[in-house]
């Protein structure tokens, strides 16, 4: 799950990590008097969940309340990205000396948390890894012992940070290490930590990205979930336990499992087709689950087929067509339906669709033809 | 031979007394796999299945009874991390979790002790091991493969079944199949199996199922060029994936621009693969 810039520094500041003072607005007016209240020269920054922001003009540096309502107003007109901006942060300017990066992710491949930091901060860090990565200190944490001091001083050692910086940036090192346990992030970002002319470290932008399978033990942050940012169709999707991402093909997927349900999508484009979705509806789905899913399949207008592909293991194929059946039920559909059922009580399953009028299919090439046939008719 | 189980193999199966448990145990027990004991705190004492297998406390006891050798995980998300923690405690030398789900930081906690200790770790996520005609370990189904001489690695967990259905389709058996679950933190690893099969008598060819993400399958690629003589054959599902909306730059930096479908292909073509196109392609690459 994505948390919003400001919802990821209020975060940071619980731990001890210094922000700017600020606040968000949701209109234009109310920017202004966010501003007012700060004295004016204010910094108003879009709240999207997605990378780019600055670069899109969403980010502006206001000197008067009266500009701060002009670029909110603008701001809040915008779309990045395909986002619509809903928000905006009001943020007290910042005199800015350095800008640092500072973050911690995991590292699938060390199977551990690594800690980065580099003094060229800013919006080119990426250009930064790629042409420079010896200009990125990383630290590669041990999830049993935790982030140690010295590994904060090495950091700051690695990056020139000066000595009298030293203390405040291991306290927001240490911050951002509790940030990422006590959340369960998968990511913590400061980007940039700033150098101030008044010579203290703060942090101007925050990222987080929180592991959604550890949700359960942190409700608080399972409410910071923004589902306006998010497809509809999907919010409704997670309701169910389904995995859904919608794409622009005609042919609907519905499969069990992530892996079959790429390799069928996969197969259809191989075959000529496009798939106008991904959708694995999981181990041991349901009826009700099945028929949610048909449900959102049918919403998209762009569908003229659709494709079932089930291998029964824990999910049954006789549970999976009785779904099928339920949703047909209470959606009349002239949509052709190619069935693949194999496994687990494929045979009933078989058996109780016989009468659905539904294309059958013995292989994953016979139905990725026979489906991508359908459109064409 | 095989790799990993075979019919020596003594099963623990923490989580016995739940739904999915319970079911997988029978369907094992249905196969011939020697499950000896399950483990559910609060109900050692008990026996489920016709009173053929004993329940336990905890998996000391479990082991301590039965001599139990390998333990099957059924264990809910919220109690997977103690459960890997306890039968590394006991001293099970390989731990299969079924359970997905599991949070990161839990898992990368949960192998870094399980490395201390020299415990091997299957998952999580995954659909655990088959060796055709002698043991299961895990949910894949019974029926859909036959003992013969391809080992068979694999990422996933139904697109494994739609494999071996298809070689068994085509008259080809397995001597093991592994899958080694699709979570970012998990345990053996592609590699890990492929060196297994290469040492394994019986096996005379791999088949390798991955999918986008990650490094796992360029690294496989790169083991199989300087290490391999067996051939191996391989899918990769996610080619028509669309990219996901990347928020932060720390993921780009640890993992520049790799984990594509077209790198993994292209890699392992690199190292001398064949590639399949479509799962149902596979036996044809094989011959």
């Amino acid at each position: 799950m994505k948390l919003h810039e400001y919802q990821s520094k209020l975060i940071f500041a619980k731990y001890g990590i210094p922000i700017p003072k600020g606040r968000v607005a949701a209109t234009a007016s109310e920017a202004r008097h966010i501003a007012e209240e700060l004295g004016g020269r204010v910094v108003i920054k879009s709240q999207v969940l997605v990378g780019g922001r600055g670069k899109a003009g969403g980010i502006r540096v206001a000197k008067s309340s009266k500009e701060a309502e002009e670029f909110a107003t603008q701001i809040l007109a915008m779309e990045i990205k395909g986002l619509p901006v809903r928000k905006v942060l009001v943020d007290e300017a910042a005199n800015i000396d350095q800008e640092i990066y500072l973050g911690i992710t995991n590292d699938r491949a060390a199977r551990r948390p690594v800690l980065m930091a580099s003094a060229a901060g800013g919006v080119e860090i990426e250009e930064v890894a790629r042409t420079s990565p010896e200009k990125i200190i990383k630290i590669h944490i041990d999830p049993l012992l935790g982030l140690r001091d010295f590994q904060a001083r090495d950091i700051a050692v690695g990056i020139d940070l000066p000595k009298e910086y030293w203390k405040q940036f291991a306290e927001i090192c240490r911050g951002l290490w509790r940030t990422y346990v006590e959340c369960d992030a998968t990511l913590a970002e400061i980007n940039p930590l700033v150098i101030l002319k008044e010579k203290h470290l703060m942090a101007l932008d925050g990222k987080m990205l929180v592991d959604d399978n550890a949700l359960f033990r942190h409700a608080d942050l399972a409410e910071m979930r923004d589902v306006d940012e998010e497809a509809s169709i999907e919010t409704e999707a997670r309701k169910y336990g389904l995995s859904f991402i919608k794409l622009d093909g005609q042919i609907g997927c519905m499969v069990n499992g992530a892996g079959l349900a790429m390799a069928t999508m996969d197969i259809v484009k191989l075959f000529g087709g496009e798939p106008a979705n991904f959708l694995d509806i999981g181990g041991g789905a349901s009826s009700d689950k099945v028929a949610a899913a048909l449900r959102i399949i049918l919403s998209d207008k762009n569908v003229k087929a659709i494709l079932f592909n089930v291998f029964g293991g824990i999910t049954r194929c006789d549970e999976v067509a009785r779904g099928i059946l339920s949703a047909l039920k209470e959606i009349k559909s002239n949509i052709p339906m190619v069935v693949r059922l194999v496994g687990t009580n494929a045979e009933e399953g078989r058996k109780l669709l016989a009468d659905a009028k539904m294309i059958t299919a013995e292989s994953l090439v016979d139905a990725a033809k026979k489906s991508v046939a359908a459109t064409k008719a | 031979m095989s790799i990993l189980i075979n019919k020596k193999t003594r099963l623990l199966v923490q989580g016995v007394t739940g739904n999915e448990g319970l079911f997988h145990t029978q369907q094992m027990l249905a196969y011939g796999t020697k499950v000896v004991a399950g483990v559910t705190p609060g109900k050692g004492g008990d026996w489920v299945l016709d009173d053929k297998i004993p329940v336990f406390d905890s998996c000391r006891a479990a082991v301590d009874a039965t001599g139990a050798n390998v333990t099957v995980i059924f264990v809910p998300s919220r109690g997977a991390p103690d459960a890997m923690f306890e039968a590394a405690d006991a001293g099970i030398p390989l731990i299969v979790c079924i359970t997905e789900g599991v949070p990161v930081q839990d898992m990368m906690r949960v192998r870094e002790y399980l490395d201390q200790k020299k415990v091997r770790l299957l998952g999580p996520n995954c659909p655990g091991l088959l060796t055709p005609g002698e043991s299961k370990v895990g949910i894949i189904p019974n029926n859909i493969a036959i003992p013969g001489n391809v080992g068979v690695v694999s990422r996933s967990g139904t697109l494994t079944y739609e494999v071996l259905y298809a070689l068994m389709q085509n008259g080809m058996g397995v001597t093991t199949c592994v899958g080694i679950g699709g979570d970012p933190i998990n345990g053996t690893n592609f590699i890990d199996c492929l060196d297994l099969f290469e040492s394994d008598p019986r096996t005379e060819m791999v088949v390798m199922i991955g999918e986008i993400g990650g490094t796992d399958e360029e690294k496989a690629a790169q083991f199989i060029a300087a290490n391999m003589t067996k051939p191996v054959v391989s899918f990769i599902a996610g080619q028509t994936a669309p990219p996901g909306k990347r928020m932060g730059h720390a993921g780009a930096i640890i993992e520049g621009g790799a984990g594509t479908a077209a790198d993994k292909v292209k890699a392992l073509e690199a190292a001398g693969v064949k590639v399949a196109r479509y799962p149902e392609e596979i036996p044809s690459l094989l011959k």
